[in-house]
Order: C-alpha cells, then structure tokens, then sequence
C-alpha cells in the first residue's frame, strides 16, 4: 500500500506525460478489442452461412482406403501384380437400414440422395448435367434450396412422379421455361422425360447452370441403380459434434463419412492464419505502448535518483524499490487497459451501426461485430503484462542504484 | 584481513564498534577513504566527527550507517558483525535501529512533512496507523514545527527542513543517528536550533548520535571528538 502510495505520487506529479502514456495503452487496447471484434464477428457470419449452406456430416459412397482384394485374404502375401479390382456397382446399398441405424444415435435431420451425369435435351440442345435424385420433404430439412426457389417450388418433386428442378441460368440457355418438358439421357442410353417444375438461383455458376434435381427414384430407374444412393447428408442438432459423429458413423458404415470441419479444412487453416495474423498485430500494437510506458517509468527512475537514495537510506529494501517503478507502469497499463475497454466498446458498438450497400445486392450490409469478454479480457492481460515488463526493466535499474553514490554526488 | 567471529550482543557489547574498518575505492590507483579505524561507541552519547575535508568523515559514516560496505574490517551493532548480512537484512536494519540526517535535507519532495516522517514508519509497521500519526505529530511538535505539518520541503526554510529530517531520523525510535554535517548549510540562528534538537534527543531519548561537523564551536560542545586525517583516527578524546 505505501509502495502504491509512492508510485501513483510519482506517477501523478507527471500529469501530461502520464496521459500521453496511458493514451498509449488505451489506444492499443482499444483498437485491438475493436479488430478482434470485428475479426471473430467475420469469422462467425461466414461460419453460419457456411454451416447452413452445406450438410454438416456427409457420408459418401467412398472407402477411405482401397477394399481389401479377396486374394489378400486368402493368401499370405505382400502385393499381387496383374489383378484388377473388382468390378463393383458403387453405391449405398440398403439406404432405408442404414438410415435407419444412424438414426438412432444420432440427433438430426437426414436426407439420401443419388447423382450421376446426364444429358438434358430441349428443343435440339444438350447439355450436360449433374442430376440429384432426392427425397424433397428430407431434402429441404438439409439444405437451403427453398430460399433459392425462384419460379416453382421444390416441393413440387413430391407431387410429380417425373418433376425437374433446374438453375435459371440453364433454363434460359435453353430457352425453356417452368412447365415444359425436357428429356434426360444417362450415360448408359436411357432416356426418360421430365417436367419442369422449379427454377432455382443460388449464385454459384456451376449449380445454376449444371444441377439439376429430381425424385429419388426415377433418377434410380434412369441410372439403372435401384435402391442405391450414394450420399447421405446430415444436419446435426449440434454442429460442434460434427468430428466425433462423423468418425463413428464411419466406423459403424464403413463408408467415408466427411465432417464439416473436414470437409473445409483449408477454410479452417485460413482462419487460423488470419487469427494469428490479428493477435501478431495486437501484440505489436501493445508493445508499442509498452515503449510508452518504458520511456516515461525510466524518466521518473532518471529524475528521481535521490529519492530513491532517500527511500534506501531510509531501510527500503532494493525489492520494494524495484516495486514501486513496476507499479508506476502497471499503474499506467491499469488506467490504459480501462480507457481502452471503453474505447474498444465505443469504436465496436460504432462499427455494428455502420451499414453499406453491396452493389449486386439489395440488402443493407452491417459489419458482423461479435462482442465477447474474452476480448477484452486479453487484451487487458496482454496491456498489463507489456506494462510490468515495460516498468521492469527500468525499475531493476533503479533498485541496483547504489545510495552513496547519490547522497555523494547532491552536495 | 582479520576474520571477525559473529557474536552475539551481550548488555556489555558497545551499541557500535568497528574493527579495523577499511574502505578502498577500487579504480586503476586504488583511492583510500577509510583505513584502520577502530572505534566504539556507547549508548547515550554525542560524538563528534571532526577532520579536513576529504578525510573520509562521510566515507566512515556511511560504512557505520551499513549503506556501504567495507573492503576490510567489520562494523558490529550491539555486538553483532554485519559483515554476512544481505543488503535486504542491512535495510531492515537501517529501518529499525539507524537513523539519518544529511547536510542536504533530504526530504520526498512529493510529501508533506508529516508524510515524510510516517513513511519509514509505515515501513516498520509497528505501530498502528493512529499512533503513527500521534507520534510523528509529537516529534514535530518537539522540534517547533506544530505549524508545519502539512507543508511540502520546498514550502519551509532550510532549518525547518532540516528539523523535519531530524524527525524522520527519529521515526522509529533508533538506538543510533548519524548526521552527516547537518548544520553545513544553514544559518547561525537554524544551526544553534538543529544542534539543540540533536543535544535534545541524546539527554531525553537515549539515542547515541554521531555527527560530523566543520564547525569547530559545536564539535567543542559535544562529549566526544574524533579527528580523522586521511581516513585513519588522528585522535579520540572525551571532552568535559
Ligand atoms: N567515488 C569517488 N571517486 C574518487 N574519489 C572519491 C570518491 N568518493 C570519495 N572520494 C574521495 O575520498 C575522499 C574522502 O571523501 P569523504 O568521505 O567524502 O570526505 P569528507 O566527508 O571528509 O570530506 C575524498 O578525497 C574524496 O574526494
Ligand atoms: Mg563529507
């Protein structure tokens, strides 16, 4: 208490050098709560359009590894040459048990689903098309295409045996339009008729111009594949289950089964990368304050020689001297560290209002700001740690400051 | 170099006594600020330290003071060697048996005077924070400063400054006060008040004090004299 007692005296008789010090402080903490802020509120909207947009375990159709040959069963070898795999028609067999099995561990929605390549013809044009068979009620409790209906409905795949939902784009290469009638032909030859009964729009030019869906079982018969599928997708009640689930529906199947995480582990890296990047700066921006601090606690240390001669003489020990100056930096860091909070808060709250137009959008656009304690609680310790080694460094100098040397050097 | 046995006080041990105390400043010629000096000291007196300037008057009160080290010899409070003590036990026991009194005041400028005198009081923490008050109030009281209790050092006179320094020196009741030419930079009517503070506290307190002086008229009134000459004792004799 009387140690505090001196370093806030000392630190009070230099009012102007103090504010510019604890200003320092302030603005590094600020504006590091303020970028964290906005950093993690990026990250978490993109995650959220992320994790509605895709299903957060897909099983596919996969082995991670290459099926064991019969022959390797058999025989005690090492490798054969000259054999062929096996031919196997590739698919999830028995999609109803399987669903069925993962159901009952599992807390979420499922949808089947059958793709193959196909040939979409109109009026003497072909193109090329990824065909979804799906089962619509299931299908939309996984994905998002509802919002991207624009002409029709999605729904409508339920109601008619042989219903097509195309990207506008698709339809517009080739000129047909809700209600018409197209023919799909599958690799194999097989030609069948759909209807068009919805136009979608998602943005992703791929989709819109090459996917097609339609219902799961006449894309069954067209692809010659009766009662196979080759994904199921899964939206989980608890998406942070998404790793742990995934790896025991594989286990349990014996098919690949892709996480989320998994499955945009570049994108997760990235943030990883640019969380980095952020608390790199962060950091700098505080030692930088920390400069502040160093530069104002060896002033007083400088100025304030014979008192700490004084305080020696006196019985103060060299620790309580090496005290006192740490305190007069983390007295600073202490004041700094709540003007920054504040500002942090301001510059935060402010950056939420802020709104602006995206020019192929008509919806206003705020800045996502995610506002999380554990920001400001960081940067406060990051504030304080840079400002105890910041009055340390002089403060030990002080504290090895010998007394006769000053008493001497006074008269 | 003689190896001084610890010992342990005894009620004979003198308060303060040196052995062979020497201080050598080391540098490429080695410059001698103490040599050989042997000395004790009784409880209860006033001894005056006397000799040219840059005899080594300060030197040697700085090394009974424990705020510096010998090279050689040994300084031994109530009969005990400091020589094995750490700086961190020296500072504790400055704090409770050692005061000090500089020619130059030596106040904290940022206090007030009473604030001065609390705070090696508060270090101790043997009292409480009332009887602190109490008793630093008094001290200033005795030396005449009942008017300035809350002045800062650059609101009093040079004797007043030098009063306070007298009061903080006696904070917490030490056994031994060491002034270092306290009156060396006041008037004659301030240095006639300090040296009767001084004369004060040895005749009511039983506080030894150690003083250094030029001055030849106060060194006379003291009971003892010990005249340094280029840091050895050129004499030591009681005066009536
Ligand atoms: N740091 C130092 N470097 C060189 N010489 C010193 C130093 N400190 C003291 N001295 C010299 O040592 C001698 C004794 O000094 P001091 O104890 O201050 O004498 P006094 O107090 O009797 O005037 C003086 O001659 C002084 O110049
Ligand atoms: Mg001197």
């Amino acid at each position: 208490m009387l140690l505090l007692r001196i370093a806030s005296t000392h630190v009070r008789n230099r009012l102007r050098q103090t504010i510019v010090s604890t200003l320092g402080v302030a603005l590094g903490v600020g504006f590091s709560v303020a970028m964290a802020s906005l950093m993690e509120g990026s990250q978490r909207d993109f995650m959220t359009t992320l994790i509605e947009a895709i299903p957060h375990v897909e099983i596919l159709d996969e082995k991670r590894n290459p099926a064991e040959q019969p022959a390797t069963a058999l025989y005690d070898a090492v490798a054969f040459h000259g054999l062929r795999p096996l031919e196997d028609l590739r698919g999830i067999r028995n999609p109803t048990e399987a669903i069925a099995s993962l159901r009952e561990w599992i807390d979420g929605d499922f949808a089947q689903r059958l793709s193959g390549q196909s040939v979409l013809r109109y009026s003497g044009q072909d193109i090329g098309m990824t065909l979804v068979g799906v089962v619509p009620g299931r299908e939309l409790k996984v994905s998002k295409i509802r919002e991207d209906m624009r002409a029709g409905s999605f729904e409508a795949l339920d109601a008619t045996a042989n219903g097509l939902v195309i990207g506008r784009k698709a339809a517009e290469r080739l000129g047909a339009e809700l209600g018409d009638t197209v023919t799909l032909t599958s690799a194999n030859g097989i030609a069948k008729r759909f209807k068009i009964v919805g136009l979608f729009h998602t943005g992703i030019t791929t989709s819109d111009e090459g996917l097609a869906y339609a219902p799961l079982k006449a894309v069954q018969i067209l692809l010659e594949k009766p009662d196979i599928i080759n994904s199921i997708s899964v939206r989980l009640a608890d998406i942070n289950d998404a790793t742990r689930i995934a790896a025991r529906a594989e286990r349990q199947l014996g098919y690949k089964a892709v996480s989320w995480e998994e499955a945009n582990e570049g994108l997760m890296e990235a943030f990883v990368v640019r969380n980095a990047i952020m608390y790199t700066v962060v950091g700098a921006i505080l030692v930088v304050a920390g400069f502040g601090i160093f530069n104002i606690v060896s002033t007083i240390v400088h100025e304030k020689a014979r008192d700490i001669a004084i305080l020696k003489s006196l019985g103060f020990p060299e620790t309580d001297i090496q005290q006192i100056f740490v305190l007069e930096g983390l007295v600073i860091g202490v004041l700094g560290a709540i003007a920054g909070c504040g500002l942090g808060f301001g510059l935060s709250s402010y950056l939420a209002t802020v709104k602006f137009e995206v020019t192929t959008d008509i919806e206003m656009t705020r800045l996502p700001i995610h506002f999380s304690y554990v920001h400001y609680v960081l940067a406060c310790l990051l504030a304080l740690f840079s400002s105890g080694i910041a009055g340390l460094i002089p403060a030990r100098k002080a504290a090895k400051l010998n007394p006769v040397d000053i008493i001497r050097g006074a008269t | 170099m003689i190896a001084a046995q610890p010992q342990t006080g005894t009620d004979t041990s003198p308060l303060l006594q040196t052995r062979k105390l020497t201080r050598i400043l080391p540098a490429v010629v080695p410059v001698t600020l103490v040599q050989d000096v042997d000395f004790s000291v009784g409880t209860s007196e006033f001894v005056a330290i006397t000799g040219p300037s840059g005899s080594g008057k300060s030197s040697l009160l700085y090394l009974l003071g424990l705020l510096d080290r010998p090279t050689s010899g040994e300084v031994l409070i109530e009969g005990c060697g400091t020589a094995d003590l750490s700086s961190a036990e020296m500072a504790s026991m400055r704090l409770a048996k050692i005061g000090f009194v500089f020619q130059f005041h030596f106040l904290l400028p940022e206090f007030t005077a009473l604030e001065n005198i609390m705070i090696p009081m508060q270090k101790l923490g043997r009292l409480s924070a009332h009887a602190q008050l109490e008793h630093a109030t008094g001290l200033l009281v005795d030396l005449g400063l009942e008017d300035f209790l809350h002045r800062r050092p650059a609101q009093l006179s040079g004797g007043q400054r030098q009063r306070v320094a007298v009061a903080r020196a006696l904070a917490n009741s030490p056994d031994l006060i060491l002034a270092d030419e306290p009156t060396g930079s006041l008037d004659s009517a301030a240095t006639e008040q300090v040296f009767e503070s001084l004369q004060a506290i040895v005749e009511t307190q039983k506080t030894t004090v150690v003083a250094v002086t030029h001055d030849m008229d106060l060194a006379g009134r003291m009971q003892r004299r010990v005249h340094l000459v280029d840091g050895r004792i050129d004499y030591d004799r009681v005066q009536s």
